[in-house]
Order: C-alpha cells, then structure tokens, then sequence
C-alpha cells in the first residue's frame, strides 16, 4: 500500500443507510460502507442475500429494474449520486460496470474499446482514439493477444479474453470505479486467474468492488470483505482478518461451510 | 458448532483430532512410564519407552499428511483454518515432549541404584506437574476449551521454580558428594528435560487458546527466570 489516505479525504464512494426494495419486499436493509482506491473489496454472501443489488445502487443500475426503490444516501467524491442534478450516463463512466457473463458488443475488437470514448468525447482524432485502444486493452493484459487483430469481432474471442475485452472497455472511459459482479464464474481457472491478476494490476489505480460466490477468490484478491446475508451487512473487515477470524457466527459458519 | 455441508470434511477434521489424542496419550504415558523407570530402577520399562517413541514419531507424520490433505482439498477457513494448523504445530510439539520422555528413559540404566541422592525425590513431584500440564493442554485442545489453555499458562511457573529448587539442591549435593557427580549430572538433565517439557506444554496451551478464540493470549515475560 503506497498511499495513505488522510483522514479528512473522502472516501472515493460512500453508501450511508441504504435501503432498496422490489416493489413491497426489502432486498438491501441499512447498509452502509465505504469504498477507496487503495483496497479491493469483495461482496460476499450466500444467493439472494442482495450482493448484485447493493452493486447496482453504486452505479445507479438498478433505475433501470422496473419496481426497484433505492433510500439512503449514496456519494462518489461526496457528492449524491441520486441527485436529479446527476447525469447517469456520465456517472456510469465514471462508475464502470462488469458482469457475469461477458457481454461484449457485436463489433470490432477495437470498436468494443472505442465506443465508449467516441460517445464521451474524449479522443479528437483517430490517432487519439488509437491510443485509447491501445492503453485499455494493455491495462486489461489482452493487448499483446490481440493486437493483430482488432478488426476481429469482439464476440469471436474466447471466454475469457472477452470479459478482459469487457474490462477494457469499462477502463477506456477511465473510470474511478469499477464494479465486478461475478466476473469469473463463466470463466476456467485459468482465465479466472488472469482476471484475478488483472485485478491486481488495476488496484490503487481505480476504486474496485468485485461481487464472487467464490470464497477463495475473494480471499486472493481483495484486502476488505463484506459479507452480506439476508439484505444485511452482518460483517464488514480486512479480508485475511474476515477470513482466520471472523468475529459473526454468520460469517465464521458461512466462509467454513457450515451454511445452510 | 454446526456441522460442515460436506460431510467428508466432518470426518477428516475428526480423525485429525483423534489422531492428535492419541499421540497426546502415548506422550503422556511415556513420561510416566520414564519416570516411573527411574523411580524403581526398572531398565526393561526405561527400553520399552524408548522403543514406543517410533510410534510417536509416526503418529505425527501421519497427521502432517493429513493436515496437508485437508488444506489442498478442503480450504479449511476461519476456526477450521486455525484449528487445522493449531494440531500440526501441537504435534511437533507433542513430539519434542516424547522425545524428552525417551531422553530421560535412556538414562535409567546409567544411573544404577541411588537411594541415596536426596534431590531425586523432587524429580517425580516435578514431572507429575508438567505431565498434568501437558494433558490439560490436549484436553483443552479437544474441547476448544480457552479457560483450560489459560490455567495451562499460569502454572508453567510451577515447574520453572521446581527446577530451579532441584538445581540448586543437586549443585550442594554435588559439592558435599564428589563421588555422586556423574550421577547428579545425570539427574541436572532430567530435572532440564522436565522444565522444557513444561514449556512446551505451556506453547502448545498458547497454540490452543490462538485455535479457540483466533486471538493471542498477552505475552508473558520472555525472562522466564530459568537458572541455566
Ligand atoms: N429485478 C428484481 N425484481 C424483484 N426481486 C429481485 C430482483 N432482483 C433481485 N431480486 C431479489 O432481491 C434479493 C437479492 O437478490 P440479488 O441482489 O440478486 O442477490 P445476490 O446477488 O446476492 O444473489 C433476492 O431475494 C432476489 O430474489
Ligand atoms: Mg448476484
């Protein structure tokens, strides 16, 4: 940890009390947490528990789930994400999102990267955005795989080579966040371990919260766990703390397979 | 606790445990059959304990296969993690205190007969303290039981002033009886034997308490107050 954050900073993202419903049933109920740059942080829990909702309240997806209410107070720099000032395309920039299953789009290898920066703006001519491209997709370690051949369909790629794609594209806006939501669990060990690697790669660099029903995966790349159960936040921690010892019998059954 | 979803590991843990019981009962008798050796100048009792120490070491490169089976396969975490790694170290432990026990068996013979050497007669009081010490803190590793590895801890001073007494009434008896020097040295090891046997009964409750609770019992004074 090369950083130390002072203590009047604010944290990169802050969710305070937050509650979401589907319609009349409570999926996430008072949770509050933080969430910084120098750590990754692994949501963890049993299915259903709420970990993908929480996620999406950090990025505002859950606006587009039909029936979902999000209360409490969620900042990105201190500032109110739910504010009706707030331009949700620029914020889901700012705050990236990747899912289960990689979802690239049905173009080029380097129009999947350069989607994104058309759309905000930020490259002025085609060598700019051929820089772009380039820098995403060394940062998300596909570059030296793909690099003669960009014009290839993204959707050609294998498995994992296109959630890496998909962290490319995610990182190309330059986000200051990036949201995982289970990003391996379509993925073999060894994809799964280059996006680990990955992972490690980007922290410090970019606030990180990764979503895994995989405990050792969460046990290998993140510093804080939180472990969710039942739409609470029952235990919040330093992973290596949270993982030898645990201080709920909720987590402690939880992590050592006596859940259920 | 709650059982594991997957059985099998139930069941590992169990043997584990059992087999780190009975290395534990295998020591505790050693060092009462070595002291009982002693005591009644019985040579065949002082051989079989050392023959029987092979056994000891066998119990404890099985559980080390075991430990390392549960780790790659099971990923023990949390309370499973430190109890896993808490029965590997127990039983280096639970090895060394045999091999004091054959250390002091092996010296039976050597000794011949010495009603006479007055300090002996605190050796056995000595030994039934850090045998008792050494059961409880299997005992309270069996039953996770914090309390017990604690009072394992604080009698560790009792043995420690024990040696301290049998050293000093050996190196009078030694001045007074030049002729009884080999044996007295003799006798000034296995009063050692005793003391480290002690100590490391008092780690392995240290081990068991960090097992039980996942946190580690306030440091005692390094300067334990050992003459030699
Ligand atoms: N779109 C939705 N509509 C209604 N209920 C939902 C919706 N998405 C999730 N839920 C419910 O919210 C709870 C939390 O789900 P989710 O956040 O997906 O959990 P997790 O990601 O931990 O598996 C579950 O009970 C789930 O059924
Ligand atoms: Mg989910």
């Amino acid at each position: 940890m090369t950083e130390q954050t002072t203590p009047s900073a604010p944290p990169k993202m802050a969710a305070r009390h937050v509650n979401v419903f589907y319609g009349d049933k409570q999926a996430i109920r008072d949770v509050s947490i933080e969430i910084d740059n120098d750590h990754v942080i692994a949501f963890i829990g049993p299915s259903g528990c709420g970990k993908s909702t929480f996620l999406r309240t950090l990025n505002r997806m859950n606006d587009t789930v039909a029936g979902a209410r999000v209360e409490g107070d969620i900042t990105l720099d201190g500032e109110n994400i739910y504010d009706p000032s707030m331009d949700v395309v620029q914020l889901r920039a700012r705050v990236g999102m990747v899912f289960q299953k990689p979802n690239p789009f049905p173009k080029s290898i380097y129009d999947n990267i350069a989607y994104g920066p058309r759309i905000h703006g930020l490259a002025n001519s085609k060598a700019d955005l051929d820089v772009i491209v380039e820098s995403a997709l060394r940062r998300a370690g596909l570059w030296d795989e793909v690099k003669d051949r960009l014009k290839d369909s993204g959707t050609a790629l294998s498995g994992g080579q296109q959630q890496r794609l998909c962290i490319g594209r995610a990182i190309a806006v330059e986000p200051e966040v990036i949201l995982m939501d289970e990003p391996c669990s379509a993925l073999d060990p060894i994809a799964t371990a280059k996006i680990e690697e990955l992972i490690h790669e980007l922290r410090g660099r970019y606030a990180i919260a990764i979503v895994t029903h995989n405990m050792q995966q969460a046990a290998r790349v993140s510093q804080r766990t939180a472990f969710f159960h039942l739409g609470t936040l029952v235990e919040y921690g330093v992973t290596s703390e949270i993982f030898t010892n645990p201080r709920e019998d909720r987590t402690k059954d939880y992590i050592t397979g006596r859940y259920g | 606790m709650p059982e594991h979803t997957i059985k099998a590991f139930d069941e590992e843990i169990n043997r584990l445990r059992g087999l780190v019981a009975e290395m534990g009962g295998r020591v505790e008798t050693a060092l009462e059959d070595a002291m009982a050796a002693l005591v009644e100048h019985d040579n065949d009792k002082a051989r079989r304990v050392v023959s029987e120490d092979r056994k000891i070491d066998l119990l404890e490169a099985e559980v080390e296969k075991l430990v390392v089976q549960i780790i790659a396969l099971r990923a023990p975490m949390a309370n499973d993690l430190r109890d896993v790694i808490a029965a590997l170290k127990i039983v280096g432990v639970v090895e060394r205190i045999g091999d004091y026990a054959k250390n002091i068996a092996k010296r039976v013979p050597q000794l011949g007969a010495h009603p006479t050497i007055e300090p002996l007669s605190l050796l056995p009081a000595m030994a039934q303290v850090a045998g008792e010490m050494v059961g409880d803190a299997l005992n309270a590793f069996a039953a996770r039981d914090a309390a017990l590895a604690e009072a394992v801890v604080a009698r560790d001073h009792v043995v420690d002033s024990f040696y301290n007494g049998i050293f000093r009434a050996l190196l009078t008896y030694m001045v007074e009886n030049p002729k009884t020097i080999s044996e007295c040295a003799h006798l000034l090891f296995i009063a050692k034997n005793i003391e480290r046997i002690g100590d490391h009964a008092t780690n392995m409750a240290e081990m068991v308490y960090y097992a039980a609770t996942g946190d580690y019992l306030p440091e005692r004074g390094r300067d334990t107050g050992i003459e030699s």
